[in-house]
């Protein structure tokens, strides 16, 4: 009987292919972000707005990430810019391996200055699993808690933006604003905030151009 | 609830070494697991039990360390344990504090036979 010392990282895996994902989005100028939030915070919307805002102005590509249907893809497709879906089956996050076997297709689209990933509705494993994304995006809505930051903290401790969505409907909720953004902030000093409505349109502007500015340097 | 997935991709480590030593006998693998990760060690080890039944490391143990979370205040370079995300420095009440223990999730060295 012996001992194997290893001490390797049990997603040394994933995140030897993100490092790798990483270096390939770098190399061709790509920004990259990856979306997280729960279920029905607005992603999909927030992601059809941007596009909306800025295809004439940078050259964009989506990879949607669901557990079942292509119909997030759809979305995205009527706005005529290149969309890739990644169904999961019954994996709860997209990982660096599925992202990995899409970026030939993301390739293969010509300039492509902005990758958004729109991962799978849920707050708790996309935290783990780095992509290879230059930032990952946590997306509440003011239909949520403005305790989330507290009860799920290790999304907003590793992501870089976080948006308030959905800020239209708060005077018919008990959800305080400034009380969210502490929140957050308490997890994380770094987090840059946005307060969005994809109803009304307000926040949506500063948004699109904090993602030009960092897909065009 | 990804334990299943990381108990996979650690088996997938576990089987790669035990191939590469030359070893067909599995009795413990040790592992570390930070407070912070989103890893519920009891359902690590519900997976690890399932996933090596009927299998030829059927038995091996799982040991798991569980790391508390520490952090190092970048203003006065106190280290510290911390209680979660929010936790400010102790001494000087800085919230600027990079954590330096407490997100492990690795394999730390296998006994096989």
């Amino acid at each position: 009987m012996h001992d194997i010392a290893l001490d390797e990282k049990i997603l040394s895996r994933n995140d030897a292919l993100a490092r790798e994902n990483r270096e390939e989005l770098q190399q061709r100028g790509i920004f990259t972000i990856n979306m997280v939030s729960s279920p029905g915070s607005g992603k999909t919307t927030i992601i059809e707005r941007t596009v909306e805002l800025l295809r004439e102005r940078i050259s964009m590509a989506v990879i949607e990430g669901d557990m079942q249907t292509d119909l997030d893809a759809q979305r995205i497709a009527r706005y005529h810019i290149p969309v890739k879906q990644i169904t999961t089956g019954k994996a709860c996050h997209l990982d660096a391996h599925m992202i990995h076997h899409t970026l030939p297709w993301v390739f293969e689209q010509g300039k492509v200055q902005l990758l958004i990933l729109e991962n799978v509705g849920n707050m708790v494993c996309p935290a783990e699993y780095d992509l290879g994304e230059d930032m990952k995006v946590a997306v509440m809505s003011v239909t949520e808690g403005d305790d989330k930051p507290l009860k799920y903290p290790s999304l907003f401790h590793a992501s870089g933006v976080l948006i308030i969505n959905k800020i239209d409907l708060v005077k018919f909720t008990n959800f305080d604003l400034q009380r969210a953004e502490e929140n957050a902030l308490k997890v994380n000093p770094h987090l840059k905030v946005f307060r969005t409505s994809c109803t009304n349109g307000s926040g949506l502007k500063e948004w699109a151009e904090f993602l030009v500015a960092r897909s065009t340097t | 609830m990804h334990e299943m997935s990381i108990t996979m991709g650690m088996l997938d480590i576990v089987k790669e070494q035990m191939a590469k030593h030359g070893v067909t006998k599995l009795m413990k693998v040790r592992i570390k697991v930070g407070e912070m990760t989103a890893v519920e060690p009891e359902s690590l080890r519900f997976c690890f039990e399932a996933c090596t039944k009927d299998t030829p490391i059927e038995g091996a143990v799982l040991e798991i360390e569980e790391v508390p979370l520490t952090g190092r205040c970048r203003e006065c370079g106190d280290v510290f344990h911390l209680e979660g995300y929010c936790a400010r420095c102790p001494v000087c009440q800085s919230a600027s504090v990079d954590h330096i223990s407490g997100h492990e999730l690795n394999i730390v060295s296998m006994e096989v036979e």
